[in-house]
């Protein structure tokens, strides 16, 4: 019964020069779950986001998105299938305004993008949708921005909403609420609620309290591989995930700010 | 008010400030056009040609390096392949007009660029600008030894003709007429690519690649169309240099030529749609001033100051300072 995953990894392996970044990993991601990948620095999370992003090749193993083995595949066209990451470090286009970011990727799915005759003009037909998405992080008032100028958190949430705009089935995040402080915490905790109404996530996340709000399903990643996997009661109980991810004894609350701390 | 009616609010001003940015755009190319229409009643022909020549270069190459983010360090072989193709045809085919002549100069660069570009692309940064150095100087060594050049002493007499057959180009207001209409063609070419909605891209390319390609875009292929058309605008400048002068030499395939392009470009403001011109014009007047005078010999090292005090202390070039300025200060 392969089908009830949206995405499944088999045996992923990425080597660094004999370096084992990630070691034989499984992943089953199950539709419309919000699915989190959690573990110590370097455990090799961000490096599973390149693997299945295909940022980077990976040395072995399989990646299949809705059964299809997408493993051949380049970057820009997993994006096109609907499975669309975002970055560690906040990704925006600078120097555009948060409309002009966004519509880069409604343009995505248009056939003008290759028209270097077309005026500027003929993308304010992608105006309306635009300001909808932006309406929807609450950025509707920064449309006009220039994004060099937001702030850190509402960089994100441009971030979020330019993600959303390609309409992907599958959203991969990276750390979405790094560096941020509890207020902009938990309004991203609602936007990645609400963006996962009708889609799956996958997240990479290091706030354990943003997890347990959030997650239906953990996966624990340590030095490469698979430790262990389960809900959030399962995974906190586990003395191995205590003893790798929040140094033992400690509470989950506790863990996540010895976590974030050992990010900045 | 309702948030839909903020939202078409913000809409409506968006559409406005775009209308007021074309509008200015109109009168500064009405200005533009205004100045070089008057220029050879006051300024010789020739010297103007020449600077409109490097300008439209230098507006090629702009167009990778400025509005791409690609640092190419061998545009210097798509402008001699245009003018030694230019200058061989009309110098061995008189049945061919000069147009039909300059026109397959400006052909054969845009081949080249497409084999420059198709064995580059995937390098970046430095690794991209020495792997275009290195095919320049192949190009290079191998004009010095093709029989067809000239080797050192160039592709003298060249003949200018008759464009279209009717026009006599060797009046050199004639030729002046025709230089401004191929530059000004290729100018608001070049303005129309980077606003257009292929522009938008490489602009999403150039300052965030690794995002562009997680929203979908296969930005290689993009970057090819740009290096092909900055290598065929490039070659076309080229092609209408050697008709101007009546010569094609060596000297505009040497690795020289490519420095002074990315020289003229960053002086003018990299970029910006007018710094290229107004660096084209700036470097061939100075190169031009000192060498009548007593500091001939010192033009490249006072070149080379100017290079480095641009990167060093005004890296944005005069247009884009001037840029700066008028919005710190105009809001
Ligand atoms: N391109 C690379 N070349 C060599 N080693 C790499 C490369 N990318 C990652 N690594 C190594 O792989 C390991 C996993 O890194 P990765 O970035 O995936 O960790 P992570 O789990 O995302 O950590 P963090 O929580 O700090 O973001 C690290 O030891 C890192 O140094
Ligand atoms: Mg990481």
């Amino acid at each position: 019964m392969s089908d009830q995953y949206v995405l499944e990894t088999r045996s992923l392996v990425k080597e660094f020069k004999g370096f084992v970044a990630v070691d034989d990993v499984n992943l089953q991601i199950q539709k419309g779950h919000i699915h989190a990948l959690i573990g110590p620095n370097g455990a090799g999370k961000t490096t599973v986001f390149n693997l299945l992003t295909k940022f980077l090749i990976p040395t072995r193993g399989q990646i299949l998105f809705k059964g299809e083995d997408i493993t051949p595949m380049k970057s820009a066209a997993i994006a096109r299938k609907g499975m669309v990451r975002s970055f560690q470090i906040s990704a925006v286009f600078p120097h555009m305004t948060a409309l002009e970011n966004i519509r880069v990727a409604l343009q995505s799915f248009e056939g003008s993008s290759f028209s270097f005759w077309k005026s500027g003009a003929s993308l304010n037909r992608l105006n309306k949708r635009a300001m909808e998405l932006l309406d929807s992080v609450g950025l509707t008032e920064f449309a006009n921005t220039m994004t060099v100028e937001l702030a850190y958190g509402r960089k994100r949430a441009l971030e979020l909403a330019t993600t959303l705009a390609m309409e992907p089935e599958i959203l991969l995040l990276d750390e979405p609420t790094q560096g941020m402080g509890t207020e902009d915490v938990d309004r991203v905790v609602e936007l990645v609620r609400k963006a996962a109404e009708g889609r799956t996530v996958l997240m990479v996340e290091h706030n354990l309290s943003v997890v347990s709000k959030l997650c239906d399903r953990i996966t624990v990643l340590a030095q490469g591989s698979v430790l262990t996997e389960g809900d959030y009661e399962a995974v906190s109980a586990d003395p191995r995930v205590r003893e790798v991810y929040m140094g033992t004894g400690s509470s989950g609350e506790r863990g996540a700010v010895t976590a974030e701390e050992a990010a900045q | 008010m309702s948030q839909t009616d903020i939202q078409s609010d913000i809409q409506k001003t968006i559409l406005k400030q775009q209308k007021a940015e074309d509008r200015r755009k109109l009168m500064l190319n009405g200005i533009l056009l205004v100045l070089l229409l008057l220029a050879p009643f006051v300024m010789y022909p020739v010297f103007l040609m020449k600077i409109l020549c490097f300008a439209l270069f230098a507006v090629a190459f702009n167009l990778l390096f400025g509005f791409t983010g690609l640092l190419s360090f061998g545009h210097a072989a798509f402008l001699a392949t245009g003018g030694y193709t230019t200058g061989y045809l009309l110098s061995n085919f008189s049945g061919l007009t000069t147009e039909m002549g300059i026109i397959a100069g400006t052909l054969v660069a845009a081949v080249l660029g497409l084999g420059f570009a198709l064995l580059s692309i995937r390098r970046q940064g430095i690794y991209f600008a020495m792997v275009t150095l290195a095919l320049a100087q192949l190009v290079f060594f191998f004009f010095v030894q093709s029989p067809f050049t000239g080797g050192e002493d160039g592709l003298h007499g060249v003949p200018r003709g008759e464009l279209f057959g009717l026009i006599n180009l060797e009046d050199n207001l004639n030729m002046y007429y025709f230089v401004l209409v191929v530059f000004l063609a290729c100018y608001l070419l070049v303005q129309r690519i980077v606003s257009s909605p292929y522009g938008h891209v490489l602009k999403a390319i150039k300052q965030n690649e690794p995002r562009a390609v997680s929203l979908g875009y296969k930005v290689d292929r993009y970057k090819v169309l740009a290096f092909v058309i900055s290598a065929t605008l490039a070659g076309l400048a080229g092609s209408m240099k050697s008709v101007v002068f009546q010569l094609a030499s060596l000297n505009d395939a040497h690795w020289h030529m490519s420095g002074e392009v990315i020289l003229m470009t960053l002086v003018g403001g990299v970029g910006t749609l007018l710094g290229p011109v107004l660096g084209a014009t700036l470097v061939v007047n100075i190169e031009y001033q000192l060498g009548q005078g007593p500091l001939r010999d010192w033009v490249d090292p006072i070149l080379g100051a100017i290079f480095v005090l641009t990167v060093l202390s005004f890296r944005s070039g005069i247009v884009g300072e001037v840029q700066k300025f008028v919005r710190k200060n105009m809001g």
